[in-house]
């Protein structure tokens, strides 16, 4: 398995790949004024560029912004809070991925609120959730269902199963989240600046390139379909940089391999089957977002932990001090922020981008100080 | 033998515990000291004054689940885990004591497995388990069995390790694959249904550490990187000696078995534990006669340099990340937690 993944992280190709990116930053206009400001949407992106150290190899002509696209950063402290109310209760096993363990809520995370007693059981899977509603019927097991398309297939094609083996003490919080509707709410932001995207790969997987047309077509701006390891994405910002140099904006996929052109047919319609858009969602640091999240059609009600308890659904607003919204959008830059490194740390984190270390503030907070550096160094100069 | 199973009675110092201690724990450890069954070990003070001048002294506890996994099991690592902690302090290891808390029901041949295990590498790393005691918990007040040992060894004279060494210019170097115990474990929780060969690597480390001395009696400082791991030892380091750690990537010892399931659960190796790694710094100039030296012992065969200190940036480890990038390698904040896409 190391070896087809070694292909992908040859330091001597990456090295061709920048230059390249260099040829072509020196025929741009507006490289001269500033850098391109290029997002990768993408938390799995973000990890890869702190991972591997990609931002200071990159020449001085790009800046990345690092999106809002972690779907544990992105989460409310209001429903953390929802999730704790459930997990209480004594007749729930609360079943989560490991990394939203630590999300905090308004007063605990489940990682606190798990030592404190309630039933919470990390899983890696939905299925792993379903065989443990299999083992107890006598509980009811809840699955906290979170993530933007990539797993939304898995987690719906759970609850098919789930309804065909008529197993009636399963549910899902559904948590879910949308790609394209986020995009287009950090494209219609005022203070939008950015000049190209890296699109997530997983995601595209599954729904394909065409959601992604409109960036070209509406916005104007280049949107290259990308991969997750250090050359896919060195290769996808030399992809961004081309058609910026040629004057052209389209939707290109550099991750081929994976993505086909139309997405994922079967795990779509089990999507479309089990779930159905939300009129808006809240975000954590970007506020609410018109159809940005998904919940459960009135058929799988009996499914739904939203529908089958009450919970509280209290909305906490995110603290005034915090600007995770401009650093999304790459208004300023994590360091920059008036509360990072000092009311704002991984330990305790006010702002979701501190929350997991797909979050851009946690990232530079633990691998990037020398990047830090680096970039004043180069803002100064 | 009374039951086949762990009963309350084995801890209530009536005739059934009496003969728990006798039969498998004296016969079990086999050695005068213990076979006296007084309240306490009495050890010749003038046969460790023979050996050095200072006393080191240590314990811990060990709670892993599963008790058994591959490569090793819970009595193996208390032994271990307790004789190197000794051993990286530059100590010969001698004795150790044993307190073991078990669960209600844990079947007795179950101990009895651990038992000898612990037997097996206490005489692989030159110790003897000298005195001991036994609870018994209700059922749910443990989970199956705890054991805690502490430990003592003599620290030859003239011997000095300490992180506050270290200076710019000496070089890192570990004593083989990295990360190897902490993916066992996660491998054989079976969660993950991963069709891997992974073993841990758990062992006693005195025997190579005492060669390493021998053939380079400068070496600056030694550590087990057992939780945590290497990222963690090296921030250890780091701070205690206000130097830069500065790891080559590329140089770092990991199967491939080890990345391939990091890269499926987003895990990193350089934190993943290790039960018989230990990180050595040296002075540069004779890093190439004690790895030489480390790779004729079995506990040392791929033995490599892996990075160096550097002045600054200060009380910071970083990686060269062989794509040529580099970046901080920080402590974690808690357990590490896989991620979800």
């Amino acid at each position: 398995m190391m070896k087809f993944v070694d292909e992908f992280r040859d330091p001597d190709k990456a090295r061709a790949l920048i230059r390249q990116i260099e040829v072509l930053l020196e025929r741009i206009e507006t490289v001269r004024e500033r850098p391109l400001q290029i997002m990768e949407f993408c938390g799995g992106h973000t990890h890869t560029i702190f991972r591997y150290g990609l931002e200071q190899m990159l020449p001085e002509g790009i800046e990345l912004v690092h999106g809002p696209g972690c779907p544990v950063c992105v989460l409310p402290m209001g429903r953390v809070d929802d999730c704790v109310a459930l997990a209480r209760r004594p007749e729930v096993i609360f079943t989560t991925f490991g990394d939203a363990m630590r999300v905090p809520g308004s007063k605990k995370s489940l990682l606190q609120a798990k030592a404190d007693g309630a039933d919470i059981r990390m899983v890696y899977s939905p299925l792993d959730a379903l065989a443990l509603a299999r083992k107890h019927p006598e509980r009811e097991v809840i699955f906290f269902a979170l993530g933007f398309e990539t797993t939304m297939p898995s987690t719906a094609l759970t609850v098919l199963q789930a309804e065909r083996e008529g197993i009636d003490n399963f549910s899902l919080f559904c948590n879910h989240i949308t790609t394209v509707p986020t995009i287009k709410a950090i494209l219609d932001s005022p203070d939008m600046q950015l000049d190209g995207f890296l699109a997530p790969g997983h995601v595209s997987m599954v729904v394909g390139e065409r959601p992604f047309h409109f960036v070209a077509r509406d916005y104007g701006k280049p949107i290259v379909i990308t991969g997750f390891e250090p050359l896919d994405i060195l290769q996808s910002l030399w992809m961004v940089v081309r058609q910026i140099a040629e004057g052209r904006c389209e939707v290109e996929n550099q991750y081929a391999r994976i993505v086909p052109e139309g997405g994922n047919r079967t795990g779509l319609d089990a999507v479309a089957r089990v779930f159905e858009l939300r009129e808006f969602f809240e975000w954590r640091g970007l506020g609410s977002i018109d159809h940005s999240g998904v919940r459960m059609r009135e058929a799988y009600a009996r499914f739904d932990a939203e529908r089958k308890f009450a919970v509280p659904n209290i909305k906490i607003a995110d603290p005034k001090s915090c600007q995770c919204g401009e650093v999304l959008k790459g208004v300023i830059r994590p360091w920059e922020c008036k509360v990072y490194g000092s009311q704002c740390t991984p330990e305790t984190p006010m702002g979701a981008l501190m929350v997991s270390s797909e979050g851009a503030c946690a990232a530079y907070y633990h691998y990037g100080r020398i990047s830090v550096e680096e970039l004043k160094r180069r803002r100064a100069s | 033998m009374s039951g086949e199973i762990i009963t309350l009675a084995h801890g209530a110092g009536g005739k059934v515990m009496h003969e728990l201690i006798r039969e498998l724990f004296v016969a079990g450890y086999g050695n005068d000291i213990l076979a006296a069954l007084e309240d306490q070990a009495r050890l010749q003070l003038n046969a460790l004054l023979a050996r050095g001048d200072r006393l080191a002294f240590t314990t811990d506890s060990y709670v892993v689940d599963p008790l058994f996994f591959p490569g090793g099991d819970i009595g193996k690592l208390a032994v271990t885990g307790t004789v190197n902690d000794l051993a990286v302090g530059g100590a010969v290891p001698l004795y150790l004591s044993c307190g073991m808390i078990l669960e209600e029901g844990l079947p007795l041949d179950t101990l009895r497995q651990v038992v000898a295990s612990m037997k097996a590498t206490a005489a692989d790393a030159g110790v003897q388990i000298v005195t001991g005691d036994t609870k018994v918990v209700h059922r749910g007040a443990a989970d199956k069995l705890f054991i805690n040992t502490a430990g003592i060894g003599v620290i030859p004279a003239g011997v000095e390790l300490s992180p506050t060494r270290i200076r710019p210019g000496d070089v890192i170097v570990v004593n083989g694959y990295i990360g190897d115990h902490g993916a066992a474990i996660v491998d054989a929780r079976g969660e993950l249904a991963l069709e891997s060969s992974i073993e841990t690597d758990c062992q006693p480390l005195a025997g190579l550490i005492q060669a390493m001395l021998a053939a380079c009696p400068d070496i600056r400082c030694l550590r087990d990187a057992t939780r945590g791991g290497l990222a963690t030892v090296l921030n250890e380091f780091a701070a205690a000696s206000q130097g830069c750690m500065r790891l080559d990537e590329p140089r770092i010892p990991i199967r491939d078995e080890v990345r391939g399931m990091c890269e499926i659960l987003g895990l990193d190796p350089l934190y993943l534990a290790n039960e018989g790694k230990l990180v050595a710094v040296v002075p540069a100039e004779d890093a190439e006669a004690l790895v030489d030296a480390m790779r004729t012992h079995p506990a040392g065969r791929d033995a490599a340099v892996i990075g160096e200190v550097s002045e600054s940036p200060a009380a910071t480890v970083v990686l060269s990340t062989g794509f040529g990038g580099e970046r901080i390698v920080d402590l974690l904040v808690g357990e590490q937690l896989p991620r979800i896409c």
